[in-house]
């Protein structure tokens, strides 16, 4: 299930619905438990879209405990709370500023919708794993074996990174197969993605 | 006795060393006086560094006012005197703020004590500031967001580490005499347990041969430590020192004994000052310059 979560609106409802900054830990705490309660109502699998459209203004603080705090829960190796995977969409530069530092300090990684539709790794990322998210993307899902084909590097080490981008919540895993976050062509919007047949099938 | 301590004509984070150096051989129950008669002129150093000296006085002190005319109506539009009515006992007759509508003034004197306040300041200040950085000290447009961050950042920093309010405010100016162009600085100053004793709440005094107020300067600005053991604490000042030297500005805290400083080709500062007089909390100063356009 694709679903969407529209950060400003749960900063209205969680926190104060004068507010239209995202500053300040407390803040920033208050919407990362906000969108967690909309998490746990969409079950085990889903692929969510955060929009950060109708954020204004996004500090450190703030990105640490919304966007760091959030995707450690479901990264984590040993136990991750549930399957979700995350598009972030609609960030401006200085969004950007902010998530961009709090990735590096958590060695993560997410996977941006900018405004001129084209998706982009953000965060700490090897060359592997950038090459074969590139490919991923172009090619929309595919088994190993195609992946490694397209990127032009051994069966091994293209399954090895792929289980790793999985891990971290950047490709979706439906059995053998592995399905991008963003749909199959560059340029392609949140929107449209939902309604391809890239999107996940078994998410739900 | 009363102990009269002048206030420098000029006071800016400078001169108000001298204030400093005046207050710490005083007992803290010891009545004072602050003179301002004969200051013309006060910085957002100036004027939330005043608040903060009040704060940490155990018998409420006596302020006289600035003769100036200029300077007075200058301070009451700040909404300096609104708080320092709370605090001082003051003497001279006190202008009436017209208008706290101020170009120059982007944010008046405000106080820091809770979330609900950071909100208030950063919803303030936004499109001032935007009109100023990109009008007025022509910087590009994405600076806006960047400098209420570094403000919101700093701000938060009185609420999680000094454990009582502090004071913001944010002037515009032409700094003609130490740099000849236009600058917007932002002021923060509380009387809280300052760097030193935040470090050491969690982690105790380290085990080293100099362990003061200095080397709290230099492992809190300079290398992000945190009292708090979360991983994620301290991109704040980090994320501040990347903006100012993006714009060659300035960037100084000044917290027990030290002063710690980023000092731009523009200004004759030095990194770091010790064996200063103490003075209780930490005073936070950001100058952001015109930028020269060619």
């Amino acid at each position: 299930m694709i679903n969407r979560i529209d950060v400003s609106s749960v900063l209205r409802t969680s926190v104060c619905d004068l507010y239209s900054n995202l500053v300040t830990r407390p803040t920033g705490a208050m919407v990362r438990l906000g969108i967690e309660h909309q998490l746990d109502e969409i079950g085990d699998r889903a692929l969510t879209i955060l929009d950060f459209s109708h954020v204004r203004l996004l500090d450190f603080s703030c990105a640490d405990e919304i966007v760091a705090k959030l995707l450690l829960q479901y990264v984590s190796v040993d136990i991750p709370r549930r399957e979700v995977y995350f598009v972030f969409y609609g960030m401006s530069e200085s969004h950007m500023d902010a998530i961009e530092t709090v990735l590096q300090r958590h060695s993560l990684a997410l996977v941006s919708q900018l405004a001129d539709g084209n998706p982009r790794l953000l965060g700490v990322i090897d060359d592997d794993q950038r090459l074969i998210w590139e490919t991923m993307r172009q090619l929309g899902s595919a088994e190993p074996s195609e992946v490694a084909s397209s990127a032009g590097v051994s069966a091994e080490r293209a399954k090895q990174t792929l289980e790793d981008l999985w891990r971290r919540r950047l490709v979706i895993r439906e059995d053998h197969v592995y399905v991008s976050l963003c749909g199959g062509s560059p340029g392609m919007t949140t929107d449209e993605f939902a309604a391809t047949d890239h999107s996940p099938s078994q998410l739900s | 006795m009363t102990k009269v301590i002048d206030v420098p004509p000029s006071l800016d984070d400078q001169s108000f060393e001298q204030v400093f150096e005046a207050l710490a051989p005083l007992p803290p129950d010891e009545k004072i006086l602050i003179d301002a008669r004969r200051t013309r002129w006060a910085s957002p150093y100036g004027l939330t560094a005043l608040l903060t000296v009040a704060q940490t006085r155990l018998q409420k002190p006596a302020l006289a006012i600035p003769e100036s005319d200029d300077t007075a109506t200058y301070w009451a539009r700040t909404q300096f005197f609104h708080f320092a009515a709370d605090l001082y006992e003051i003497s001279g007759k006190i202008p009436r703020a017209r208008s706290t509508e101020d170009l120059n003034v982007l944010l008046p004197v405000t106080p820091v004590a809770k979330t609900e306040d950071i909100h208030r300041v950063v919803d303030k200040i936004q499109n001032k500031a935007q009109a100023m950085l990109i009008g007025g000290l022509h910087l590009e447009p994405s600076a806006t967001m960047r400098f209420t961050m570094a403000l919101s950042e700093i701000c938060q920093n009185v609420i999680e580490h000094a454990g009582r309010g502090g004071w913001v405010a944010v002037h515009a100016y032409r700094w003609q005499k130490r740099l000849g162009r236009k600058v917007v600085v932002i002021s923060v100053c509380d009387a809280g347990i300052g760097f030193r004793q935040s470090l050491e709440s969690a982690h105790g005094p380290r085990a080293t041969d100099r362990w003061d107020d200095g080397m709290a300067l230099e492992e809190t600005v300079m290398r992000g430590a945190t009292r708090f053991r979360d991983p994620g604490r301290g991109q704040g000042l980090a994320g501040v020192r990347k903006f100012i030297h993006d714009w060659t500005g300035k960037f100084s805290v000044r917290s027990g004994t030290a002063r710690i400083a980023i000092v731009p080709e523009w200004d004759g500062d030095v990194p770091m000052r010790e064996n200063l007089p103490f003075f209780p909390g930490a005073q936070v100063q950001i100058t952001i310059p015109e930028k020269v356009v060619p």
